[in-house]
């Protein structure tokens, strides 16, 4: 990787985090959220937090998709708190989209970007965040009021705050060691999950 | 209606098919700007019971419009001719999901376009819309637009389907070069 630029590394500490502890660390009772989980690290992750519940939508293609699947959900359901909880690669896919969430400014979306700085499903190559590049200084510059970032277990208690009583737009960026996520055999037909994730929530 | 505002000279269209879509439920306006689009994008800021999205590339629109039907609403995404080919991928998930999906395109590179930039994409758009399951309807005459719109409102959300409509250079005119 020396052909790379590694970006502002010195300024960056050392991810210490497991995302297996982390991930349901933060978020606590998933099932109190309308979760949508970006390809594949989040969508695992979600689904088996909540063993495979209908009210986290999860993706396996569409990479991209999260931030703003979770923008239409919130502006349809603003009495509901939606929570898109994605990752780096993912995001980095679509960075304009924080952009359009920043000038909807919808106060019920939260947005977990799990960062590992790694494409972890592709062989484990270094993201641009394993190179330095800073997602929470690019959401606060597109515009997000609330950006916190989770380096260490001593920031954990602040990001529970902002997804329960935070009562706003925020951003959370969780920054983990690589490694796997949590994982369970989950259904990967996306009309199953849309038609089950609807009747739960609209019913019919 | 008159096809033109006698005052104006404007075409009547464009804010017959805003009054159409709100009266369908459509609450989600999302864009990326077009001068074609210019009538809907300002009724959707002014109307205080929809919602008007400026996306920075269209495809977020596909994601956005597919969040929107899992919390029970309904959207449109408007775009140009070119902004069809950045959705392609992410029409994967209206595919796959069997999303219903309403999209208004004005066309490009199309009838009597003096720009060379905008043929390749222009002419690609049903070829690849229909490559990832979206059906194409044309508008050619402003007496068509509403009945075609009407007719892709029942398919996208009574049906199911995934619809664009092509507001076609026709209809809309060429932009002088």
């Amino acid at each position: 990787m020396a052909k790379l630029n590694r970006i502002q590394m010195s300024t960056l500490p050392a991810p210490v985090l497991d995302r297996r502890q982390a991930v349901p660390a933060l978020i606590e009772r998933p099932q109190d959220f309308l979760v949508v989980g970006g390809l594949a690290g989040a969508a695992q992750e979600l689904t088996a937090m909540t063993a495979d519940a209908p009210s986290v939508f999860g993706l396996a293609g569409a990479m991209g998709a999260a931030p703003m699947m979770g923008l239409g959900l919130a502006l349809a359901q603003p009495k509901r708190r939606v929570l898109v909880v994605t990752g780096d690669g993912e995001l980095l896919m679509n960075l304009g989209a924080l952009a359009a969430i920043a000038v909807q400014n919808p106060p019920n979306l939260a947005i977990i970007c799990v960062d590992n700085g790694h494409y972890g499903e592709t062989g484990n190559q270094d993201s641009h965040t394993g190179l330095g590049v800073a997602l929470d200084v690019i959401a606060r510059g597109a515009g997000i009021p609330v950006v916190h970032t989770i380096n260490t277990e001593a920031e954990m208690d602040e990001g529970r705050r902002l997804l329960r009583e935070g009562g706003g737009l925020c951003f959370i960026l969780l920054r983990v060691t690589e490694g796997p996520p949590l994982k369970i055999k989950r259904n990967l037909q996306p009309h199953v999950a849309r038609d089950r994730f609807r009747a739960a929530l609209l019913g019919g | 209606m008159a096809e033109f505002d006698k005052d104006t000279g404007a075409a009547t269209w464009p804010h017959a098919l805003y009054d159409l879509l709100r009266r369908a439920g459509v609450t989600q306006f999302a864009y990326v700007p077009d001068a074609g689009h210019k009538v809907l994008i300002d009724r959707s800021l002014a109307d205080p019971d929809a919602q008007s999205i400026p996306l920075t590339t269209e495809e977020e629109g596909v994601a956005l419009l597919a969040g929107a039907d899992l919390g029970g609403a309904r959207g449109v995404l408007l775009m140009q001719s070119s902004g069809v080919g950045n959705c392609i991928n992410m029409l994967s998930l209206t595919n796959g999901g069997r999303f219903p999906f309403l999209t208004l395109v004005s066309m490009r590179g199309d009838y009597g376009e003096g720009n060379p930039w905008q043929f390749a994409m222009g002419q690609a758009v049903e070829p690849v819309l229909k490559a990832m399951g979206v059906i194409c309807l044309r508008a050619e005459r402003p007496d068509e637009v509403i009945a075609t719109a009407s007719a892709a409102l029942t398919m996208a959300f009574q049906s199911g389907m995934a619809v664009a409509v092509l507001l076609t250079q026709k209809l809309i005119g060429a932009k002088p070069f």
